[in-house]
């Protein structure tokens, strides 16, 4: 069994224009030690489902299962997520600096949140954990930086602050929503870093949010393609690369600078409104390869035979095998 | 093609703060825009990248050097004087939200230019403004709508549609599609690269992402801390890479390519970009360079051409690199012999 199985979750919003369909019928699995990417653009749904999971998204009308070590997060009472957030699933966002406190020195926030789930350990030896967690993440003289501010700290070290505290209890899961979006390129390069090097350390599981198909192929294990709050394309990363299937997960690396010769390859036109979707295919208003079937929403089937790589797609899924670009 | 269109000489730019400190955003940069080129400026955030271009455009005023636009001097140009070069030179920002005023419509806001300078009116100036948004992509029956009701890829296509109403002859491009999806980047990016060849435009194009910023330049110049560590025709500036900063940024940008990312030596620079109120002494990257000695504290390396490379390509640096040094394993040197 896997450390998190989702299963068809689904998250509307009612809001003064209609119901908002953020997630529809969203199934994943997460493996222990293993990294997850969630990749999509603005709107696919790929936070809302995982804020969804551990029950901040207040207001929503939410179905579907998501097993955390046998306890379903989605009917779960509020004291059981309370208890499992932070301490059995770590969280950091795109942001840092709007989840510390701005007035509390960032040792006690840390301490704070050790003494929350740990009702046993003392003052003392929770703060000398946190200086442990500081060092952890690579913040230079931690013991001394224990009692800055977080306005003394830059966007990298904040966030490498925020992934101290997301891993202080030793959570067999994190969840990293965006959490490099907004480091500079050789700062994103050193928290991936970090990252990676807790995940071998500690044997954590990670859920990967993100809209950088780079930031995929240097850290996935598996990949999720999200368009319009539904799987367009699940597979190993390999696959999402070499062998994917899907229209749109093609034309996403097609879009890609590197890739490209002279010109560029956009998708054409723009993603649906979540209040009024199409019936059928989502992507199919903007898919080169639109049929007459895609006006039936497409079943997550298996591409070439294979379980692990499923594609939402009408097309023929044992022959084009062929790189997207 | 080597016509100069545009040129910025030792420029600096500075900024007090509220300490009696003094940012240095810009700390002298020389610089030439040719006629129909774009010029990529790539860099972290702080290096003066967008400073840099908004002295360009007159945006600021400099606090030392010149700005030369068609071979006349503009640096001390009154608004007035500078009126009828603001045709010449426009600018498209980085966020189309931010960028367009909520409680105007599209139509006015892209014929804006046209009353400004005088150019049309009434009738005259909508089939003006209605003739841009077809151009650009737009819609031109959606003359009457506001911002809000276009998407991310559409405001930006007005922020162009704008820029370019004036038929500008330069164009700076700060960060045009950073807030923007990839496929649909990718739109905007073939869109700006159209009007370049149709109406032969020059662009300065700015932006921290260097896979973009490679895709549209012909030569990018490279800004760490205020200051050009490296210029060079793009081909150049990836295959025969000089300055370690170069190298360290090319090699942290993560590449969408599994096999490429699984089997390369990634270098990881140490540290964070220092403070640009109280910059490191010498050479500004060595606090951070794989490569430094200890005459990197003491020296400010100049822009020139290195080892054999040719005027074209100008690194700041007294240790470039040459084709395939492998930095992932050199180890700063700043002891005293």
């Amino acid at each position: 069994m896997a450390l998190l199985e989702v299963r068809d979750l689904r998250v509307s919003f009612d809001t003064p224009d209609g119901t908002v369909r953020a997630v529809r019928g969203l199934s994943f699995d997460v493996e222990a030690g293993q990294t997850l990417a969630v990749v999509g653009e603005s709107g696919s749904g790929k936070s809302v489902a995982t804020q969804t999971i551990t029950g901040l998204t207040r207001g929503a009308t939410v179905s579907g299962t998501a097993y955390f070590d046998g306890t379903d997060l989605i009917t779960a009472d509020q004291a059981t997520l309370r208890r499992l957030r932070g301490a059995r699933i770590g969280m950091i966002f795109q942001d840092p600096l709007s989840s510390l406190h701005p007035q509390y020195r960032i040792g006690w926030q840390i301490v704070e949140m050790i003494r929350a789930h740990d009702l046993e350990i003392s003052k003392q030896a929770a703060r000398k954990r946190a200086a442990e967690l500081l060092t952890l993440v690579g913040i230079p003289r931690a013991a001394e930086r224990i009692d800055d501010y977080p306005h003394q700290f830059s966007g990298g070290m904040r966030q490498r602050v925020m992934i101290a505290m997301a891993m202080a209890l030793d959570p067999a899961l994190l969840i990293a929503d965006e959490p490099t979006t907004a480091l500079d390129v050789t700062v994103q390069a050193q928290v991936l870093n970090v990252m990676r090097r807790l995940q071998e350390q500690f044997g954590t599981a990670i859920i990967l949010i993100t809209h950088d198909l780079g930031v995929v192929a240097e850290m996935a294990d598996d990949v999720v393609v999200m368009y319009a709050g539904a799987v367009m394309e699940r597979a190993p990363r390999r696959d999402i690369f070499y062998r994917n299937h899907h229209p749109y997960t093609q034309g996403l690396l097609a879009s890609l600078p590197a890739r490209s010769g002279d010109r560029l390859t956009p998708i054409a036109g723009a993603p649906p409104s979540l209040i009024s979707l199409p019936k059928g295919c989502p992507f199919a208003a903007r898919c080169p390869h639109v049929f007459d079937k895609c006006s039936e929403p497409p079943p997550l089937t298996d591409v070439g035979g294979d379980p692990r790589h499923q594609s939402a797609c009408w097309l023929p899924h044992n022959v084009n095998e062929a790189v997207a670009s | 093609m080597n016509e100069v269109l545009l040129k910025v000489d030792d420029v600096r730019k500075e900024f007090p703060t509220s300490s009696k400190e003094v940012v240095q955003a810009v700390a002298g940069v020389s610089l030439e825009v040719r006629k129909g080129e774009t010029l990529g400026l790539v860099g972290e955030t702080g290096c003066g990248k967008s400073s840099l271009a908004r002295c360009m455009a007159h945006l600021y005023d400099v606090t030392s050097g010149s700005v030369w636009f068609e071979g006349r001097d503009i640096t001390k140009l009154s608004r007035k004087a500078m009126r009828p070069l603001r045709r010449d030179v426009q600018v498209i920002f980085q966020d189309p939200y931010g960028s367009l005023n909520p409680r105007r419509r599209v139509g006015s806001i892209i014929g804006d230019p046209f009353s400004i300078h005088n150019i049309a009116s009434g009738n005259e100036r909508k089939k003006k403004v209605q003739e841009l948004m077809e151009l650009v992509g737009l819609n031109p029956e959606h003359y009457n709508r506001f911002p809000a009701e276009f998407s991310g890829g559409q405001r930006q296509r007005i922020g162009v549609a704008r820029a370019l109403a004036l038929r500008p002859k330069l164009v700076i491009c700060d960060e045009p599609v950073s807030a923007l999806d990839v496929s649909i980047q990718a739109q905007i990016i073939n869109l700006l690269s159209d009007l370049q060849q149709e109406f032969d435009l020059t662009y300065v194009f700015i932006s921290h992402d260097l896979s973009v910023v490679r895709h549209v330049s012909d030569r990018i110049a490279v800004m760490y801390l205020g200051k050009i560590v490296e210029l060079a025709p793009t081909g150049e500036l990836f295959g025969q890479t000089r300055h370690p900063y170069t190298r360290a940024l090319l090699s942290a940008l993560p590449v969408a390519d599994p096999d490429t990312a699984d089997s390369r030596e990634q270098i990881i620079l140490g540290g964070d970009i220092p403070s640009a109120t109280n910059p490191p002494a010498g050479c500004r990257f060595h606090t951070r360079c794989p490569k430094a000695r200890l005459d990197c504290a003491a020296e400010e390396p100049v822009l020139e051409p290195v080892l054999d490379d040719r005027p074209e390509h100008r690194t700041a640096c007294f240790y470039p690199l040459t084709v395939g040094e492998d930095l992932s394993t050199a180890v700063p040197d700043l002891r005293a012999s």
